[in-house]
């Protein structure tokens, strides 16, 4: 049974840490979006 | 539009948590294997969903070497991303099913090298779409897309075409899968696949957005430098 958690763990671990990137390239689109609003 | 995400994540959501309870609870426990062939459920689905958007980008990026159009540019970039994403938990889990199964974590076998050679060249598609500055990179990473693609069959028709340690497809290759098997494998499929579109449909709004503001920049830059009129070239960086 460890291997097959391990296993699913493993995928959601990298989806996850794939979102987050997304999430925080996200944030920072958006302050250099407001950025250039305000220029 | 605005409305459609949301419900599509929450109907995707359901139908993750739905799969996971089929391939844990629901789907029967192999004879040999026991739980541990279980892992078939993740590692399948994730495969197919990688060479699905690597079709999209095969797709994507002959319609912009053709057409010249930045939206498949930024739609090949996406699917190659993600088709990364999906890619590195079939290189992930495999070697967690094949411990317990052959006693080994990898084996230099035709499956799994050109799994791996597959994994590089995407991999290295989206290092050059980071790295370089030059307004042919669009064009450089359709060409390198192409050849990406061609090893997509060579993968999955190795276990045909050589002696392999790899199982036989489960789809077509003259194995019996259990019914009740090949149902929790469908539905945990159609449910990363949605979840696949979903991410795609994210990131694709990302990179029109980070082109946008690349955009933006470099009309400025060059209305700082007093030449505007030039503004219209294309932008050759794109993914970051």
């Amino acid at each position: 049974m460890k291997y097959l958690f391990a296993a699913y763990i493993a995928t959601w671990a990298i989806h996850g840490i794939y979102l987050g990137s997304l999430v925080q390239r996200f944030k920072r689109l958006r302050q250099q979006w407001k950025e250039l609003g305000k220029k | 539009m605005k409305r459609l995400f949301p419900i599509l994540s929450v109907i995707t959501a359901a139908l993750l948590a739905y799969a996971l309870y089929e391939a844990l609870v629901v789907a029967p426990t192999e004879r040999t294997m026991g739980d541990v062939q279980r892992i078939f459920y993740y590692h399948v689905p994730s495969a197919w969903t990688a060479f699905l958007l690597f079709l999209v980008n095969l797709v994507a990026s002959v319609t912009y070497l053709v057409r010249r159009n930045p939206k498949a540019d930024a739609l090949a970039v996406v699917c190659a991303e993600v088709g990364v994403v999906f890619c590195t938990i079939v290189l992930v889990t495999g070697p967690i099913w094949a411990r317990p199964v052959w006693g080994i974590w990898w084996t230099w076998d035709v499956r799994l090298t050109t799994t791996l050679v597959l994994w590089l060249i995407y991999v290295s598609y989206l290092v050059l779409r980071r790295f370089s500055d030059s307004a042919q990179t669009p064009v450089l990473a359709a060409v390198l897309a192409i050849f990406g693609a061609l090893d997509v069959p060579l993968v999955y028709f190795s276990i045909w075409f050589f002696r392999t340690q790899h199982p036989q497809p489960v789809i077509g290759g003259g194995g019996s899968l259990d019914p009740r098997m090949a149902h929790v494998l469908l539905i945990n499929w159609l449910a990363f696949s949605c979840f696949a579109f979903l991410v795609c449909w994210s990131r694709y709004r990302l990179e029109l957005m980070q082109r946008e503001i690349e955009e933006a920049h470099a009309m400025e830059s060059l209305a700082g430098t007093g030449v505007a009129a030039k503004a219209s070239m294309p932008l050759g960086r794109s993914s970051r």
